[in-house]
């Protein structure tokens, strides 16, 4: 059977840190960053007899991802044990929500990242609330490790989708969507690079895209999109390569070696731990009531595939869309220069080529834009009422750009304003036909391509200020009929 | 001659308060005693001399400064082991936590003080509680102080003993399945275990969270009352609490038993293994309550027989889970060892006791994914059926009257071999902790034996019956009296 008949089958676990003022059960602060062991008190290091308190804000950030998710949200849901020993974990366990989670269902939809006029939707199982844990650093050429508890219960929520993906692309697809929704909702950093967005994946294949599922295995802690992607492509390679050799897959937790682009079974499922899960009895199931739910509702901004659809409606690309959508603070900026009375397709075109391209080039954010979208709708403006032209127009977007000036301030300090005098036109074109007599008898004589030619040499002598569509329709009515005898 | 030791909680601070007596004097009165028969008892683990005349010193000052004093003003008292103490080593009778100096105070041990007591030091206890005897521990066994041949009872061995022998005016101690109710039983003092979330639980080194409350140990059932009243409330550290207003428990011990339906569960006095001195005892106490003009109704309790099985799942599985923190990596006793299993496995090995060791593989094992529904499950089944057999109960009777203890004692050893005969020292105890409800332990007559051990009366009600269990409890010990009875040492 040719190999790209196997289909894989994907399923991202997504682990996401909540950017509260304080960890999960404890008024503790935390901050990412700090020296060692500055971030902790008596709960966070498991002392006896301190117990766990929800966090409300965390509590709320979690509604707020539900919510935009569409998510069932549980008005009762319970806390439980996770058992296991490491020293990073102070108490030997860590405080999750297994049988209860405190939201359901709840879909993600994202541009198909193949074809762009497509939207592709992965159902989620559920999203639950559980504490990190701390870090374990080994020190090389030391016999000894040591441990920072600063990161010890940091509020999670756990995000774990069907196995609704089809590819590694898509995956990844979906994680960036997840990503920009958390970022929208400003409820984490969502930072794959620091730790503050992780993500695990389940990585089956089949015959087909009916055939039952195959058996999945595990590649743990997948910490960038590109290492995502190449990691599960490489789980993959090997689920295929084993079943075309005639082997079976054997469930199993994966890690990923980048520099081999190799994953490897860390350990199978009858090695895997026993966490012997229970419910935790330090603390009563989490209420939330229906006004709480209400509350935070009202609270939630326009989610990115709403505004997706809202930009497609104003005649945009879903790829253009897609682009503006990524990050909440560029639509935010895109909205604002739609404010200022802007066409959609211009804007679009400024502010995604244009701008981003300086920014990208200069690494800056779009917070760190030099040009505010004002300036953007007055250059468009300025181009759509014939003071300057297309040409000029990017001259003046790059002084404004380097000055953060008005572009209406540097057209008229520089003079970028184009001619759009009659009589000056005229004498200009007069000029120019009478420098070039033969070029006009050619054009007279049928080569009427070179109309083009004289608009060139006005828009010369006028240093290209001259306003095209004027030169274009007074040279028109100059230039002596063709003779097409 | 009336000695400073003779007074109650009640007197004592009522006469702090208006300075007939310092809170000096009567913490110098409580040291020279425990120096005087602790060597007989053994009931303290650690005695905080030095911070307990700072504390009584402080208690002075305030009211020379014309300051309100507390409801505890000058009381010495005395904690179990299992409340966090900052800056006092607190091991939870526990090789494991040997040195381990607490940076923060437990909710108790600060409503203590708020109170203006005086702490004297901490008292012994079955490691992590797990135990009815005493025994499972480190350290000298305590003694009872009616017969030092035997046990005070457990797992608050240390708290009845101290209140017991006079060397702590009143303890507090934890009942995760009867351990301040059936030493108290054995010790003849009045121990109270509060309805599941009453008193706080942050600060008290867990062992069985959903079954785990803080009482008082103390010489009268007004004692009680007060000290329950100083520590009871919502915390906001620990989210189990309940957010029901604090009743006024003294005036509930004037209320009188006249009235109230005392119910009593007949099967259980058919128990094989209940002693005979016990019978006649409860016989004559629920006689004595007649008198009171209370009346008796028999109730039915169809799950009792499953309520020891039902706790030691229960009890070991949260146990095995509470006790993983203790792994030598951050604080507590760790041996040193080549690897990170071995230090785990070696540190464990050399910091448990026999008993705690036990407890964490039953519960381990019931909680392992292959067991979980035909132990843990089951439990909690069972558990709610029990819940559910005292609300029925309580729409027949106003509290439930038993033994506290089915025997009145045993010798030291006797036991520790058998930890089934062992386990059932709390059958009348275990069914409160499971239901969560008050259940209080009172002096209620003596053994016949050559030398009289003392028996107790238990009486449990309804969630948040504590007034009703003072009312009870109070009339009784006005009408009978055995509380005023103390051992000789």
């Amino acid at each position: 059977m040719p190999v790209e008949d196997w289909k894989p089958v994907i399923g991202l676990e997504i682990h996401c840190q909540l950017k509260t003022k304080t960890k999960m059960f404890t008024s503790c602060g935390y901050r990412a960053g700090e020296d060692p062991n500055t971030q902790t008190d008596a709960y966070t290091l498991g002392l006896p007899g301190t117990l766990p308190r929800p966090n409300k804000t965390a509590v709320e950030y979690g509604l707020r991802l539900g919510l935009a998710l569409e998510c069932e949200l549980h008005k009762e849901s319970r806390f439980a044990r996770k058992h296991y020993f490491y020293p990073d974990l102070p108490k030997g366990y860590q405080i999750t929500q297994s049988d209860h989670p405190y939201a359901t269902g709840g879909t993600v939809r994202f541009p198909d990242p193949t074809d762009h006029g497509k939207a592709l939707t992965v159902r989620l199982v559920r999203i639950h609330f559980e504490e990190d844990a701390g870090k374990n650093l080994h020190l090389v050429g030391d016999d000894v490790s040591l441990v920072d508890y600063n990161r010890a219960g940091a509020p999670l929520l756990e995000i774990v989708s069907e196995p609704d993906l089809r590819s590694a692309a898509e995956a990844s697809a979906y994680m960036r969507e997840l990503r920009t929704v958390i970022r929208y909702l400003d409820i984490s950093d969502a930072n794959m690079e620091e730790g503050t967005m992780r993500c695990d994946a389940n990585v089956s294949i089949r015959r087909g895209d009916d055939a039952p599922y195959g058996t999945r295995c595990e590649i743990k802690n997948l910490n960038s999109f590109k290492f995502l992607e190449q990691a599960i492509n490489a789980e993959i390679r090997r689920q295929v390569d084993l079943l075309e050799g005639g082997g079976t897959v054997i469930q199993s937790t994966m890690s990923y070696d980048p520099g081999r682009d190799q994953t490897k079974v860390m350990r199978t499922k009858e090695e895997a731990a026993d966490y012997r899960y229970f419910p935790e009895p330090d603390m009563p199931p989490l209420e939330i009531s229906q006004e709480w739910i209400d509350s935070v509702r009202t609270t939630l901004p326009e989610l990115p595939h709403a505004r997706r659809e809202r930009y497609g409606a104003l005649g945009l690309s879903i790829y253009d869309a897609g682009v503006l959508t990524a990050e909440g603070a560029l639509a935010d900026f895109f909205d604002a220069v739609l404010a200022a009375k802007a066409p959609a397709k211009k804007a679009c075109n400024w502010v995604t080529v244009e701008l981003l391209g300086r920014l990208n080039g200069d690494q800056r954010s779009i917070e760190e834009s030099p040009v505010g979208p004002e300036h953007v709708a007055e250059l468009i403006g300025l181009i759509d009422g014939g003071t300057i032209s297309g040409r000029s127009a990017k001259e003046v977007f790059d002084k404004v750009y380097a000055e953060s000036t008005s572009p209406r301030a540097i057209v008229e300090r520089d003079g970028y304003a184009q001619v759009s005098d009659a009589g000056a036109l005229d004498a200009a074109i007069d000029e120019v036909l009478a420098a070039h007599p033969k070029q006009l008898e050619q054009y007279t004589g049928g080569k009427v391509a070179l109309k083009g030619f004289f608009v060139g040499q006005v828009m010369k002598k006028t240093r290209g200020q001259a306003n095209p569509q004027m030169v274009q329709e007074l040279l028109a009515a100059k230039l002596p009929p063709v003779d097409d005898t | 001659m009336s000695s400073i030791l003779d007074w109650t909680a009640l007197e004592l601070s009522k006469a702090v308060r208006a300075g007939d007596v310092t809170a000096a004097d009567a913490t110098e009165a409580y040291l020279a005693r425990i120096e005087a028969v602790e060597p007989k008892i053994n009931a303290y683990l650690r005695v905080a001399a030095k911070t307990a005349r700072a504390a009584a010193e402080s208690v002075d000052k305030k009211r020379q400064a014309g300051k309100p004093l507390g409801p505890l003003a000058g009381v010495p008292l005395a904690l179990k082991d299992i409340f966090v103490t900052e800056g006092i080593e607190t091991t939870c009778g526990s090789k494991i936590l040997d040195g381990w100096t607490p940076p923060y105070d437990g909710t108790h041990a600060r409503r203590l003080r708020e109170a203006d007591s005086v702490m004297l030091g901490k008292v012994s206890m079955d490691e992590f509680a797990m135990g009815s005897s005493n025994e499972n521990s480190p350290h000298p066994p305590v003694r009872n102080p009616w017969d030092t041949d035997f046990v005070p009872g457990g797992s608050s061995g240390g708290s009845v003993a101290a209140v017991a022998a006079r060397t702590a005016l009143c303890t507090l101690g934890t009942d995760t399945g009867g351990s301040i109710r059936q030493p108290a039983s054995l010790c003849n003092v009045v121990g109270l275990k509060p309805t599941y979330g009453r008193v706080s639980r942050h600060g008290m080194i867990a062992f069985a969270s959903s079954l785990d409350q803080a009482g008082p140990v103390t010489r009268t059932v007004r004692d009680a009352a007060l000290v329950l009243g100083a520590i009871a409330g919502r915390d906001e550290m620990d989210a189990t609490t309940l957010d029901a207003p604090v009743d006024d428990y003294l005036s509930a011990c004037d209320q009188g038993v006249a009235g109230l339906r005392i119910g009593v569960h007949r099967k259980a006095m058919e128990l094989e293994g209940l002693d005979e001195d016990v019978r006649v005892a409860f016989t004559r106490s629920l006689e004595a309550f007649k008198e009171l003009g209370a009346t008796l109704v028999d109730v039915e309790l169809p799950h009792f027989d499953h309520a020891v099985a039902t706790y030691y799942i229960l009890c070991t599985a949260e146990a095995s889970s509470n006790l993983a923190r203790y792994d030598g990596v951050r604080y507590g006793a760790r041996v040193e060892a080549p690897s990170l299993l071995k230090m785990y496995n070696a540190t464990r090995e050399a910091g448990f006791g026999a008993e705690v060791k036990r407890r964490i593989m039953l519960g381990t094992f019931v909680l392992r994914a292959s067991s979980y529904e035909e132990y843990y499950g089951r439990a909690m089944k069972v558990r709610t059926l029990i819940k559910r057999d005292y609300q029925a109960a309580f729409g027949q009777c106003d509290l439930i009257a038993s033994p506290t203890s089915p025997v009145p004692g045993f010798r030291i050893g006797e036991r520790i071999a058998d930890p089934l005969s062992m386990y059932l020292s709390d059958v009348f105890t275990i069914g409160a902790n499971l239901a969560g409800l008050p259940g209080i332990s009172i002096p209620g007559g003596f053994s016949s034996a050559a030398k009289p051990l003392p028996i107790g009366l238990q009486l449990v009600g309804p969630t948040l019956g504590e007034s009703l269990l003072f009312s009870a409890a109070a009339a009784y010990e006005a009408n009978t009296g055995w509380h005023t009875k103390v051992a000789e040492l």
